[in-house]
């Protein structure tokens, strides 16, 4: 057991957990911000995305007690009270979404894609878009409404 | 996954001790392989020691040698200036963005995965593997299928790539898991020609000298064409045969050549 404390979504939490805890059991069982999904538990599919100390990961693949002290952003911690985020809103607008499983994935891979790409002067392109959520895995939509969602909110962020 | 008890230690010496305390314990950097073999049961260390709080991540440029820290990130590499651009393109091209964002150059070549691209960049370029004890060169350091010349206790510390006049670096991915089904890295120093391959071999990365041979005497894509690749010793699965591995090679020889 270690006692953990971490700031996510800006609150700070504190918590004993077994050392073998992921971050996703972490943030879903603990916390019960089951808005981080777990599709394949192996690396994978990016379902469990989220952002620590703003980069993506993939919260399956990470000891949550490696990272005492750090700050965690979670699907629920986008929004800004009523306000949606402008990819949430994106992914809203071009229905880039059937059942929803992987949306919390994607939606926190594309925040970080596009404020990579912002902070490097760069564009996005269509490619650059399907290669920046290679990491992710959609098995309804055919990726095409996720890719416009994402362009969208590249020229609203 | 079974119950491990984590370290975090803050210097080299401190983390070579909790790992000496541990009945079997395992270093743990970006965690992108154990962890998710862990899960698998596929091994279940008594200790994890995390390499990552020894302030072993960066990148440095010195006198022509690149000397890339072990707990560096791949997604650090594929963004540096500072690295050969053919080292930065093998980075971009591991897994995905997040695993590049977790993944270390320090953890791949210490699991020495037999499809993992960083073994053929260390190989191919003639770097240096450097740990707390010593300078391995790549040559010795890579002894087969998930083996390196590590001792048990021993850390790496960074990795030192020699400054090379062209470099390339071609890729055949394995769609669903993106390692590859074969990668070759090439490079040109004044030391020689190097040509190493990852993915295809069964005793994991190796140098081809025919295929150094080749072009060294001609650095072209056509010089590629005269050198038999010999299927012996390659690896065969259900995504490709020995015969399509050896082709690959020869593909992938080419495309790591023109793009240098």
């Amino acid at each position: 057991m270690t006692k953990l404390i971490m700031t996510v979504n800006g609150k700070k939490v504190s918590r004993d957990v077994p050392d073998e805890t992921l971050l996703s059991e972490f943030l879903r069982e603990s916390l019960r911000l089951t808005g981080t999904h777990v599709g394949c538990d192996t690396t994978q599919c990016g379902a469990c995305v989220v952002h620590v100390n703003g980069t993506a990961v993939k919260s399956c693949s990470v000891l949550a007690v490696s990272l005492n002290g750090e700050s965690v952003t979670t699907i629920e911690g986008l929004a800004d009270g009523g306000q949606l985020h402008p990819m949430q809103k994106a992914f809203n607008d071009n229905h880039g979404l059937q059942c929803g499983f992987c949306t919390p994935g994607m939606i926190m891979a594309s925040v970080d894609l596009v404020a990579k790409a912002k902070a490097a002067g760069r564009k996005l392109s269509e490619d650059d878009i399907r290669h920046g959520l290679e990491g992710n895995i959609c098995r309804c939509t055919g990726y095409h409404n996720i890719v416009k969602a994402v362009a969208q909110a590249a020229s609203e962020m | 996954m079974y119950p491990t008890k984590y370290h975090k230690p803050a210097a080299v010496d401190a983390a070579v001790k909790a790992l000496n305390s541990g009945d079997d314990a395992k270093f743990l950097a970006g965690g992108q392989t154990l962890l998710a073999t862990m899960k698998q049961h596929l091994a279940s260390p008594s200790d994890l020691v995390d390499v990552r709080g020894l302030g072993l991540s960066g990148i440095k440029k010195a006198g022509g040698v690149v000397s890339v820290g072990a707990t560096t990130v791949h997604a650090a590499v594929a963004s540096s200036a500072d690295v050969h651009p053919a080292l930065a393109k093998l980075a971009a091209g591991i897994g995905d963005p997040m695993v590049r964002n977790m993944g270390t150059i320090g953890g791949s070549i210490a699991n020495n995965d037999p499809a993992a691209d960083y073994p053929a960049g260390v190989l191919g370029m003639g770097a240096t593997v450097v740990t707390n004890r010593r300078q391995i060169a790549a040559d010795d350091y890579f002894e087969g299928l998930f083996t390196t010349a590590l001792e048990e206790d021993e850390i790496i510390t960074a990795v030192a790539f020699p400054q090379v006049e062209r470099a390339g670096y071609a890729k055949f991915k394995q769609p669903a898991s993106r390692f590859c089904l074969v990668g070759v890295f090439v490079s040109k120093s004044a030391s020689g020609v190097r040509v190493a391959v990852t993915g295809a071999g069964s005793d994991g990365v190796f140098r081809h000298k025919g295929l150094e041979a080749a072009l060294a005497k001609s650095w072209t894509p056509a010089a590629v064409d005269s050198v038999e690749v010999s299927e012996d010793g390659l690896l065969s699965d259900i995504h490709g045969d020995t015969a399509y591995r050896a082709n690959l090679i020869k593909v992938l020889a080419k495309r790591a050549v023109a793009a240098s």
